[in-house]
């Protein structure tokens, strides 16, 4: 911990807080939470919806929604609110990225 | 010839990558260059258990870690799904709805062996199995599920050996055997069904179960009695719904006893502390404690049934280098015992190993959620749900305040999202 590189002092200077470095994968595996309904990577299956291709803004605004109760939801409302701004953010992100199942 | 190939193959590579701005070192890049699995491991991890925990670890050390050597070791031939099995008993779902294989976790190169490990050699960090043999690991995770505490209860060994009573609490052939003793039971008969206290794996499942079985009589042997013996003072999970459930749907069908703690079994009479109650179908869900292998291994360290764990990482707590899934954990509060928390609990652990073989820091800040559909008829659905934040400072997951619940009412929406929950849940554990 003493002994820290220049680079490495710079680098964490530069990271965003909290002051421990976030993970590299978080959005991944934050997203990684939804799958058991939303399907691997948001690809879903039957009557789940589809997570995988769909913009940022719009799951950020979907789940936005469903927290402050502007759209009606079975279950959503309750999951939704268990998540801070950040995480969905960076959950929304990796969704974002993935493409929908063929 | 081959190293022709390799420079041409390295070259388009390097183009590739720097055509897509990335500047990296050489030594960067012949890593990247290389298919995920073509290049040498980054160790071997062996899994224990090919259920909800364990095929999930497989599918993301795979998906997540490229080059990992997974061997999952698992007694059966196929996954059958616990979720969704007391559709079966109420005649609604058939074992083959249940039943799913493990070739797509064979596809993403997992070894799956079809055996039992009974040794856990910590030390040497190699575990044996049943017919000989040795697997040795980097990491081992063992994702067990529960085992049986049937010496509580005076003659359940003996009548669950002699299929007199079920437990039919790990699906497969106890919930074929439990199905052909509701079909034989003549109208007018009783099934009853015991629950012991808490903690058990999935908290809602006897009641979930209770009305099945009810719907099934309701149609088929309308003037058979469902009698539900629980030893904890009231319904443990969905409380108002089941209530409901049991008066709107089953009245003179469903009879609710709390603290009804059963002491012994006789055939199929079942022994409370006050009475004995004479069943022609007796279902017993016994105590329960972590699987057996983490008994032996030197696991179990919480009451003497659970299995501590770190998690972030989900290593126990009682022995290095092991990471223990799902049921068999001391589960942190108010983190419900249920396959689709194995399944969060393997994504945090595949991360971490993945992680810790590389020698990197692990995630701080994972988080695990909890959704939990139970059916109360054929078609409506209830759900409870939780989402649990890793809290440093406490150092295990905690519920959010304000965020989880349970359905405002039984509802066939969620009748069609529970069946897409399974078929979801069963394609992300076993890469279908």
């Amino acid at each position: 911990m003493i002994r820290i590189s220049v680079f490495a002092a710079a680098t964490m200077a530069l990271a965003a807080p909290p002051a421990m470095a976030q993970d590299a994968h978080l959005a991944r595996n934050l997203a990684a939470t939804c799958a058991n309904c939303h399907g691997t990577n948001g690809a879903a299956r039957g009557d789940m919806k589809v997570l995988a291709g769909v913009s940022a803004d719009k799951l950020i605004a979907m789940m936005n929604d469903y927290r402050s109760g502007n759209q009606p939801a079975t279950i959503m409302h309750q999951i939704s609110k268990g998540y801070t701004e950040e995480q969905i953010r960076l959950i929304a992100g990796y969704f974002a990225a993935q493409q929908p199942r063929k | 010839m081959s190293n022709e190939q390799d420079t041409n193959h390295t070259d388009l590579s390097r183009r590739r990558l720097l055509g897509a701005g990335f500047a990296l070192s050489g030594l960067a890049l012949a890593g990247c260059a290389t298919a995920p699995d073509s290049g040498p491991s980054i160790g071997r991890v062996v899994i224990v258990g090919g259920g909800f925990g364990g095929a999930t670890a497989a599918r993301y050390l795979k998906m997540w870690g490229g080059n990992v050597d997974v061997t999952m070791v698992e007694r059966n031939a196929n996954f059958v799904s616990c979720p969704i099995s007391n559709l079966v008993l109420g005649g609604h779902k058939q074992m083959a709805d249940i039943t799913r294989g493990y070739d797509g976790l064979r596809a993403l190169g997992v070894k799956v062996v079809q055996g039992e490990v009974t040794v856990v050699d910590a030390a040497a960090k190699k575990v044996r199995l049943a017919g000989g043999g040795e697997l040795a690991y980097d990491r081992l995770i063992v994702s067990p599920g529960i085992d049986f505490m049937t010496d509580a209860v005076g003659g359940l060994a003996s009548a669950l050996a002699t299929d007199q009573v079920t437990h039919s609490w790990k699906a497969g052939p106890q919930t074929v055997l439990l199905r052909k003793q509701l079909e034989a039971m003549p109208d007018g008969g009783v099934f009853a069904i015991a629950i012991p206290k808490v903690p058990y794996r999935c908290p809602p499942g006897p009641y979930e179960r209770a009305c099945m079985v009810a719907s099934y009589f309701k149609t088929a042997k309308p003037k058979s009695k469902v009698l539900v013996l629980d030893a904890n003072p009231e319904i443990t999970s969905k409380k108002g719904l089941f209530e409901k459930a049991f008066k709107d749907h089953y009245a003179g069908i469903v009879e609710y006893r709390g603290n009804n703690e059963l002491k012994s079994v006789d055939g199929t009479t079942a022994k409370l502390e006050f009475d004995d109650v004479k069943a022609n179908v007796l279902n017993v869900i016994p105590p329960q404690r972590a699987g057996d292998i983490a008994r032996s291994a030197g696991l179990v360290n919480v009451n003497e049934r659970w299995v501590g764990v770190n998690w972030l990482t989900l290593e126990s707590t009682a022995r290095p280098f092991i990471h223990v899934l799902g049921d068999a954990t001391f589960s942190a509060p108010a983190m419900p015992k249920s396959g689709h928390m194995a399944n969060q609990q393997a994504k945090v652990a595949a991360a971490a190993i993945i992680q810790l073989l590389k020698g990197e820091a692990v995630n701080a800040t994972p988080v695990v959620m909890n959704t939990c559909y139970s059916f109360v008829t054929a078609r409506d659905v209830v759900h409870v749900a939780s989402v649990h934040q890793f809290d440093a400072t406490e150092k295990t997951f905690k519920p959010v305040p304000g965020s989880g619940g349970v359905s405002s009412a039984a509802n066939q929406v969620e009748g069609r999202y529970a069946l897409s929950w399974a078929d979801n849940i069963w394609a992300d554990m076993l890469a279908l």
